[in-house]
């Protein structure tokens, strides 16, 4: 129950967090982004569209506590407010689980436009972790959304992939089909940004990645041993102990909430060879 | 683990220890019946609900229903919010 009031209206912000191939960090940066938004006092829920397989609860940590999910509400057997998973964390942050069960027809643009109206009227950020993919989980996590966040991962078919699903952001959803409607806010989150390997020419650099997508930066994530820590433990990476990769995300999340910050590189493996003699120090 | 404190490995080794507990709790879980757990909750909050309207006035949000796994037991926590009136028939008849 909802004791804080506000002298404001909500937000009510939708962006999904997308990218068209799988394992390249969506559901990781719907937590991370999710907690981050949550920390800098927005209130914040996300919601999971990938029927059938479920992971977003595992990447939160409140796989236990699942009882109702979306589809359960969107089918009317349970309320929106019995479904919504409060984080143990942040009073502010919201988990919305889907079936493990069901297929993804269940998903109706109807069901989920209804879902999403209503958590518009409560909730600043509604983030829709999209599954890989371009078939209807991913299609109805894109279609309402103001915002995109395309996760991608320096390497040929993620930046492929990215490209179509681009295509798709700027055709296939509400803000593409409604007349006179500002188009949807795409961004690229580069994720699994490797500089030694840049350094050696190995990987696709920033820049080439940007030239080949055309579409603005929303930040650069680092590889970094801390992603795999979180997940392990069911804790979204910007509110685990420090590390590069939630500082990356931290600023991401400032930036899509509108404030400038520089976008930096940030790295928290060892600098090189002197780093390596001496040891780790992060 | 280590009792000699050498913090590097064991460190390591906890987040991964963990990610293991949760996931064989979780798919044991979802192996035994996962495809009817979860959908017998419906059901059952219609029943509990019904069961209740015989004697109270409850709306369909009074009903909260919570829960918990853990290793070895699991919880169904069931909040149900009674109206105001409640407690003034209750009291009504002492």
């Amino acid at each position: 129950m909802t004791t804080q009031l506000k002298d404001t209206a909500p937000l009510g912000r939708i962006i999904v967090i997308t990218s068209g191939k799988g394992g390249v960090g969506k559901t990781t940066s719907a937590a991370a982004i999710s907690a981050g938004l949550a920390k800098r006092g927005h209130k914040t829920v996300v919601i999971d569209f990938d029927v059938g397989l479920r992971n977003l609860d595992m990447i939160m940590g409140c796989e236990r506590r699942v009882v109702f999910d979306f589809i359960n509400v969107i089918q009317g057997d349970a309320r929106l407010k019995q479904a919504l998973i409060k984080d143990k964390r942040l009073e502010n942050l919201f988990v919305l689980p889907t079936s493990q069960t069901r297929d993804k027809d269940a998903l109706t643009q109807e069901g989920v436009e209804a879902v999403l109206n209503e958590l518009k009227e409560e909730f600043d950020y509604i983030i829709c972790d999209s599954p890989a993919g371009i078939e209807r989980g991913a299609q109805m996590a894109m279609y309402f959304a103001d915002e995109a966040v395309v996760v991608t991962n320096p390497e040929v078919s993620s930046v492929r992939d990215s490209d179509r699903v681009l295509g798709l952001l700027s055709s296939k959803t509400r803000r593409a089909e409604k007349d006179g409607a500002e188009p949807i806010k795409a961004q690229v989150l580069l994720t699994r940004h490797d500089k030694g390997r840049i350094e050696k020419g190995e990987m696709m650099t920033v820049e080439d990645v940007l030239e080949i997508l055309a579409v603005p930066l929303l930040g650069i994530i680092p590889e970094s041993t801390a992603v795999l820590r979180a997940s392990n433990i069911g804790t979204p990476v910007t509110l685990d102990e420090p590390s590069a990769a939630g500082t990356a995300y931290e600023n991401a999340v400032a930036r899509l909430t509108g404030e400038e910050v520089e976008i930096s590189v940030e790295d928290d493996r060892r600098p090189g060879f002197f780093g390596r003699l001496f040891g780790r120090t992060a | 683990m280590s009792l000699f404190g050498f913090t590097l490995r064991p460190r390591r080794a906890a987040s991964a220890k963990t990610a293991k507990d949760r996931l064989q709790i979780l798919l044991a879980h979802e192996r035994r019946g996962g495809a009817e757990t979860p959908d017998y909750l419906p059901a059952l909050q219609r029943d509990i609900m019904e069961a209740i309207r015989k004697y109270v006035k409850i709306g369909d949000d009074d009903v909260n229903v919570r829960m918990d796994r853990r290793d070895d037991v699991s919880s169904l926590e069931i909040n149900i919010e009674l109206p105001e009136a409640a407690p003034k028939a209750k009291a009504g008849r002492a």
